[in-house]
């Protein structure tokens, strides 16, 4: 009995001494690097194998996929920000930092979508190319996984306005951070391989 | 332990360090300072004709060590226990293989008429 309760207070802890959620939030990241994987890699093979342009290197705006990788880099600064606020259980900084996390992650999308019109004003469409098609499968499944994230960052928003996610219970904010982390990390790699090594 | 000594205690731990095992604000900040910075210096890299020989090794260097510090830092592997690293390096090591793998075999091996 004493056991049971004692497991409970645990916070559902395994004998690894992780919780539960977070091992198991890990192992979904670590499979996300597989998915993530498989669309690089469709990108990566058919790199420069395209018949008909427009290519890679006409239309890429290096300048511009700058400055929303640093928006998107100052977002996660703003999501570690937000659960180091919420360990100390300052909700009106919490609070902020989310709302900072949305925004960014809002202007990067922006940014995002505004180059995605000027590629298809060049004629590159998903059916256009077989880079067309692997470039806004890969981007656009990255673009998906940002969205998902501004939609967690909001909920999160709601609970700490709520009072339900105390100092204690931060862990809920530190798992919404690994998504988002690794949402950044995404976007690292994909910067350096699809827009820097032409 | 008295009050005194507690402040003590905080005042000699690292700037870094903080009672919960995360890091402080300040320090936070200071990591996406330099990821920033990396960022401008491969923008940077890649605008430098002189560069281009060395160009794509040296990014993927940068780029490895701002996930790094992403996973790290931001994400507290480094206060994790080691399983976590493990769990993850399995799906990042699984992934970096099939990425490469692919690679040597359309684009490398083609090019030594394989």
């Amino acid at each position: 009995m004493a056991q049971a309760a004692a497991a409970v207070d645990d916070h559902g802890h395994t004998t690894t001494g992780i919780s539960n959620f977070k091992l198991g939030f890990w192992t979904f990241i670590a499979s996300e690097c597989l998915f993530f994987g498989t669309l690089i890699s469709t990108y990566m093979v058919y790199k420069g194998r395209a018949v008909v342009g427009p290519y890679p290197a006409e239309i890429f705006d290096v300048l511009i996929t700058t400055i929303s990788t640093t928006v998107l880099l100052f977002s996660s600064l703003a999501m570690v920000l937000a659960l180091h606020a919420v360990q100390l259980g300052r909700k009106k900084h919490a609070i902020m930092w989310l709302l900072a996390v949305i925004a960014m992650g809002g202007i990067f999308l922006g940014m995002e979508f505004n180059s995605y019109l000027k590629y298809i004003d060049y004629g590159l469409t998903l059916t256009s190319s077989t880079f067309g098609s692997s470039y806004y499968v890969l981007t656009g499944t990255h673009k998906v996984h940002v969205v998902l994230g501004m939609i967690w960052m909001a909920i999160l928003i709601w609970l700490i306005a709520r009072d339900r996610i105390p100092p204690a219970k931060s862990e809920q904010v530190e798992i919404a951070g690994l998504y988002w982390h690794f949402v950044d990390i995404i976007w690292i790699v994909i910067f350096t391989l699809i827009y820097l090594i032409q | 332990m008295s009050t005194d000594v507690q402040h003590a205690s905080e005042a000699s731990a690292p700037d870094h360090g903080h009672d919960d095992g995360h890091a402080s604000a300040s320090f936070y900040v200071w990591i996406g300072v330099i990821l920033a910075v990396v960022t401008g210096v491969e923008v940077a890299i890649f605008y430098i004709e002189a560069m281009d020989p060395y160009e794509a090794p040296i990014l993927v260097i940068l780029s490895a060590a701002k996930v790094i510090l992403v996973i790290m830092y931001f994400m507290h592997l480094k206060m994790e226990p080691k399983f976590l690293t493990w769990v993850f390096m399995a799906g990042v090591v699984l992934a970096t293989f099939m990425v490469s793998a692919l690679v040597v075999l359309y684009h490398v091996l083609p090019a030594f008429g394989g």
